[in-house]
């Protein structure tokens, strides 16, 4: 039984350890396209502020896959026959498969505006980018960032330590906006401005154009205010689409990422996806699309690779969640976080000590299930609110006691999860 | 036999001698908001609950970190975080379940209970027998595993 | 060392906070808490301050073991003038926030003048800052503490907050910290409240470290631990019972007061005892006691968290106030003796209740209790009517009038504002100043001194007014620690009250609970500072640093206008017999004892430290 991975992120790389537990006697071959060992793109704002080296940000040590029997090509993968069962390789080989897992996540695109080209406007994506990144990023420097999103804001706070000026144009009305609501959001945007950032939100950047400076690095980036900002360096975080382009041909039905059924199978018998790549299920909607989170990348990987092994273990779902340090300010998303309608919900906000905590319950016979929540400057047994969403667990009387004080959260889930006989 | 931390909320008066013995045996200093183990006090019940990682075989902590930072002490069984590799992006601490791994801003880092390799201070100091390091079939941790098991959706269904 | 080094000053009339180093020559004299913290008010206040002015200050110390793993090291204490008594007020509280103050950095915080407008104290580690109070103002302290748990986003938010009767200026009101338990004596709250402050809230996550000598102090910590769980009164009377062990064995052996210590003995006593709140009730088959409750770092846990019966008529109609359905602190000894017994009452059920609002609005509810006892006496003499209390027959033995008496109290209505007075002010206005059970205008907690020579004496010459906290002679005149003394003895009762009154002292400004010392002898105590602290605690000098205390707080109430005169008692309790019991026919013979006493503490016959006495203890 040969077992092939195309993607080597930590989706690939948990579902290569679990065949290997599933089904010993397999071969099993990681295909990564990079040249660097399997890392982490979670890992790279800590690279970039020398938190770690490039090693620190690798999935696994170096001796870790031989070991494991796993073998790992550093190769493109071209093609997939589905007929054949078999891959076309970038340097024309082919690669005959028993079963395959697509495990090849996303890339970043950016808008298609004037001087998007230009050799210091970069993505932050590989490890390469990183080191483009790292070497512009100077003190002092002006860095703009394009978009405020998830990733952009984790990279602003490697970008704000490295001591560059910094400016962030984000199209949204708010920060995160795909994360976080209009009152954490703005208080996000509040926090980073008093740190020193400059946060442009309901900005458009139009066009990036070379100024001539005598290094030839200089640019100037015109914005839809009619503005401008210097720059030295232009990072585009504008979104990540599927990597699924080599797949045309194949026979696997594609949507926005690889459509895939409760056991992670695509359309085409004996292939699976998991990952940023693959429309995984969203336990709190029931709907199948890209959530493209590393939690959800890993379960996918270990549950996808239980089925190649013969295992027959179904995907229950994963719930979208979220964590973001932006400058020391911790904000948090779970599931549902803007809540379903009729659903009660209840609300801390002090914009001026910058704590929010919003709780969103269900309806109906769920009305004492938590289906979401969004936090600001919290940091303790965050995880709760996942295992509460997630175990759909009836609060009981205790819905009314967080609906009086909503940072009872913990006792909450202690009286209603754990092994507590004597709590009334 | 494998021992597992045994934590009976009937026998807890809420004195924190565990959160004080835990930090001192971490930190060198007497910080119960830095330990490892905390007590949730339920006043209007009038109980106190110890709680702390029970090192539970799914490890969603490990399986989420992107760094490989937590490891499993096969002694012990105690899922551990290997300060050196934690980059601080706090994953984990969204994935555990049970809220047992926290972040900690003073070191940029994650921390979570490593039964102290194998002689918890937590059960030493204890008062009361509220908290014990017994052998793990004993614990009624099978039913906090059941639990897991039972009621979350990511759970391995075959392990 | 375990003290931070670190002391907070805030200014309220300024609405500044300013860091400054702790006196560590002050510190070595005083050790920490209350020593230390008189210290700072005696070098900084006139004694013959107003209480109430913004002259007065009010300092909330900790000692250098809050925060350690010593047993019951948890404790902080608020310093102050006194508005109850007009002498130095300590009032001891455990709960959780001495140790928050620590870990947050600060050994002590000093108050001083009066902020504009109602504020409130946030400390997050250095950061300290006063934030406006506006709408906490008018808020009890539960209702405060919950609204700023809920405003910091943060569950492990310590808070220590005044209520409504201390804004009301209430004479007798505390200090409530972590919802039940209280710097609950002499009125610290109505000072608090004097100064438009309305809470502290306080989280910290430092840490408390640099013991001088850490192994000496894990031995020492763990011997001590062993001691007390080993001993018959910290290791299972006090868990199971509470400090509420004593109501039948008080009553017992004829020294628990009744109806404002008219009585001894209480016909109703085991009604209201610890046994009683072991009891199912008929109602829903629960107890009155739901589990015992521990202080931070405390290895004894004599805290009671009780519920009220719902179908008690107290709280039958208030369902809507979810406070009073669910559990919280229980009634301990002296809050039982004083809301029960001493107003005859022995309906546990109304005890539970008063009690709870007595921490839900902060107020003492011993000298509450006695006051409403000295308001029912006054009743029945006719000097109070039903004119004055808003239609309620204060009778003794009343659970229906002492809960309306509580709730008048707090909503000031009725005859509330005269029992805010404390009973010393109260038996005045109406005529009849020999009817306060008080001295030095602090009411008597529940163990008369008539039965109980060594305490009658304590009592009289307690730095605070009437206080068994001060020199708890009961220890040896009832439990034989650390050896029995007759009851009715007179003799060696100075020498027995000078000691426990110095060892006291120390053990209240360590940080530690006075609790251990049922179990615990300054050879348990002395090691566990020596090891913790720099420098050398011997047991010596320790004692010695106890009667340094005692004497600087005799200094400052001798110049705060107190003389030998005010080291007495009721005139009830050394002239009228006890009638009936085993200590039938007693009364309290100080005139036997204070002489004594003045001598072996080196004070003239006028209460005045002597020259050599304060050369001695270096107080010149």
């Amino acid at each position: 039984m040969r077992h092939i991975i195309i993607g080597a992120g930590p989706s690939g790389v948990v579902a290569a350890e679990t065949l290997r537990k599933a089904d010993p006697a397999a071969e099993i071959y990681l295909i990564g396209d990079e040249p660097e060992p399997p890392y982490s793109r979670m890992a790279i704002p800590y690279f970039l502020v020398k938190k770690v080296t490039e090693e620190g940000t690798y999935l696994r040590n170096a001796s870790h896959y031989a070991e494991q029997e796993i073998a790992y090509i550093s190769q493109h993968v071209s093609s997939v026959d589905t007929q054949a069962k078999q891959l076309g390789l970038a340097d024309g080989s082919s690669l005959p498969y028993d079963k395959l897992l697509i495990a090849t996540g996303s890339y970043p695109v950016a808008p298609p505006i004037p001087g998007i080209d230009l050799p210091n406007v970069h993505s932050c994506w590989t490890l390469e980018d990183a080191r483009q990144i790292a070497s512009l990023a100077h003190e002092g420097a002006n860095v703009v960032l394009m978009g405020a999103g998830f990733i952009g804001c984790i990279i602003l706070e490697s970008l704000k330590m490295r001591g560059v000026n910094l400016s962030v144009v984000e199209m949204g009305d708010r920060m995160v906006p795909r994360m976080m609501d209009e009152k954490a959001g703005g208080l996000l945007k509040k926090w980073c401005i008093e740190k020193g950032v400059n946060v442009l939100t309901s900005t458009k950047i139009t066009a990036i154009t070379e100024v001539g400076d005598e290094d030839g690095s200089g640019m100037s980036v015109a914005l839809d205010n009619g503005d401008s900002l210097p720059a030295d360096l232009v990072i585009t975080a504008t979104g990540v689409k599927s990597n699924i382009a080599f797949l045309e041909g194949s026979g696997i039905e594609t949507k926005d990422g690889i459509v895939v059924d409760d056991y992670l199978q695509t359309s085409v018998a004996d292939v699976y996806a998991s990952g940023d790549v693959a429309q995984g299920k969203d336990l709190s909607t029931g709907e199948y699309h890209v959530q493209a989170i590393q939690p959800t990348a890993v379960d996918h990987g270990r549950i996808a690779a239980l089925n190649m092994a013969g295992k027959q273990v179904k995907h229950h779902g994963n719930i979208n969640m979220n964590v973001l340090d932006t400058l020391g300010l911790i904000s948090h998303s779970f599931g549902l976080w803007m809540g379903v309608d009729g659903g009660d919900s209840v609300e801390i906000y002090n914009p001026d000590l910058y704590k929010y905590l919003n709780l969103r319950f269900g309806v109906d016979d769920q009305a004492d299930i938590l289906v979401g929540a969004s936090t600001l400057g919290m940091t303790q047994h965050i995880g709760v609110i996942r295992g509460l969403i997630e175990s759909k667990t009836h609060l009981k009387d205790w819905k009314a006691h967080l609906m009086q004080d909503p940072t009872r959260i913990m006792e909450a889930y202690l009286a209603s999860t754990q092994v507590l006989d004597n709590i009334v | 036999m494998q021992k597992s931390l045994h934590l009976d909320p009937a026998k807890c008066t809420g004195c924190l001698q565990c959160e004080l013995a835990c930090s001192y045996e971490k930190l060198g200093e007497f910080n119960p908001s830095r330990s490892l183990i905390r007590v949730f006090t339920f006043h209007f019940e009038g109980r106190f609950a110890p709680y702390t990682c029970t090192q539970c075989d799914e490890a969603w902590c490990q399986r989420a970190c992107p760094v490989d930072a937590i490891t499993m002490d096969l002694a012990t069984g105690a899922k551990v975080v290997n300060d050196d590799k934690c980059v601080g992006c706090k994953v984990c601490t969204i994935s555990c379940p049970f809220g047992t791994v926290n972040y900690v801003q003073e070191t940029g880092k994650v921390a979570k209970c490593d039964l102290c390799g194998g002689d918890p201070e937590c059960a030493k100091s204890c008062p009361t027998g509220a908290i014990t390091f017994i052998d793990a079939n004993l614990t009624g941790y099978e039913r906090m595993q059941a639990y897991a098991e039972k009621s979350l959706p990511s759970a391995e269904a075959s392990a | 060392m375990s003290w931070t080094k670190k002391i907070l000053r805030v200014n309220l009339t300024e609405g500044t906070c300013t860091p400054e180093p702790l006196n560590m020559e002050w510190a070595n004299d005083y050790l920490g808490q209350r020593g230390l913290a008189t210290k700072y008010l005696v070098e900084e206040t006139d004694p013959t301050v107003d209480p109430l002015s913004p002259e007065n200050k009010l300092i909330m110390a900790t000692g250098p073991l809050t925060g350690t793993m010593a047993s019951t090291g948890g404790r902080y204490s608020v310093i102050t003038k006194g508005p109850l008594t007009g002498a130095i007020a300590c009032s001891n509280s455990g709960g959780f926030i001495g140790n928050e103050f620590k870990n947050a950095g600060w050994d002590m915080i000093i108050f001083e003048g009066k902020s504009p407008s109602p504020v409130y104290l946030y400390i997050e580690n250095d950061l300290a800052e006063l934030r406006p109070a506006d709408d906490l103002w008018g808020k009890s302290a539960w209702e405060a503490d919950e609204m700023l748990h809920k405003i910091h986003q943060n569950p492990e938010l310590k808070i220590a907050v005044i209520g409504r009767t201390a804004e009301n200026g209430c004479l007798f009101s505390g200090v409530i910290n972590d919802l039940h338990r209280a710097a609950g004596r002499s009125g610290v709250g109505t000072v608090m409240a004097s100064k438009n402050l309305k809470a502290v809230a306080v989280y910290g996550t430092q840490g408390v470290d640099s013991l001088d000598n850490p192994e000496a102090f894990d031995k020492a910590v763990a011997d001590g631990k062993e001691v007390l769980a080993e001993n018959a009164v910290t290791g299972e009377g006090l868990p199971t019972y509470g400090t509420q062990v004593l109501m039948n064995v008080i009553n017992s052996v004829g020294g628990l007061p009744a109806r404002n210590m008219r009585d001894v003995g209480f016909e109703g006593a085991e009604h209201i005892s610890g046994e009683a709140m072991h009891e199912p009730r008929p109602s829903d088959g629960k107890p009155n006691l739901t589990t015992n409750g521990a202080c931070f770092g405390c290895t004894i846990a004599c805290g009671r968290i009780s519920t009220i019966d719902k179908t008690h008529f107290s709280i039958r109609d208030k369902a809507d106030q979810k406070q009073y359905q669910g559990a919280s602190g229980g009634l301990e000894y002296e809050a039982a003796w004083a809301l029960g017994a001493d107003t005859g009452v022995d309906d546990l059920d109304a005890l539970t209740y008063v009690n709870f609002v007595c921490n839900e609005d902060g107020f003492d509810p011993i000298s509450f209790g006695c006051t409403v006892a000295a308001a029912m006496e006054l009743f029945e003499a006719g000097k109070i009517t039903t004119e004055d209390t808003g239609g309620i027959e204060l009778k003794f033995g009343s659970a229906e009038a002492l809960v309306a008496v509580t709730e008048q109290l707090v909503s000031g209505e009725g005859i509330g504002p005269d029992i805010a007075l404390g009973s010393k002010r109260l038996c005045e206005k109406y005529g009849e100043p020999d009817l306060s059970m008080s001295v030095k205008g602090l009411e008597f907690p529940a163990y008369d001194p008539r039965g109980f020579q060594g305490i009658g004496l304590n009592y009289a010459t307690s730095n605070r007014g009437a206080c068994h906290v001060r020199g708890y002679t009961i220890a040896s005149e009832v439990l034989g620690i650390p050896v029995k003394t007759e009851q009715t003895d007179t003799d060696g009762k100075p020498e027995l009250v000078k000691a426990f009154q110095d060892a006291t002292a120390l053990v209240d400004s360590a940080g530690i609970c006075l609790f251990t010392t049922f179990a615990w002898g300054m050879e348990n105590i002395a090691p566990q500072i020596d090891a913790a602290c720099e420098g050398d605690w011997s047991v010596e000098r320790c004692l010695e640093v106890g009667e340094r205390i005692w004497n600087m707080e005799r200094i400052y109430n001798n110049a705060a206008g107190f003389t030998a005169d005010d080291d007495t008692l009721p005139k009830r309790l050394l002239k009228e017999a006890i009638k009936s019991g085993p200590t039938a026919g007693q009364v309290n013979r100080l005139g036997e004892m204070l002489p004594k006493y003045y001598e072996i503490r080196g004070w003239t016959p006028e209460g005045v430290p002597t020259s050599e006495t304060l050369a001695r203890l270096g107080l010149d």
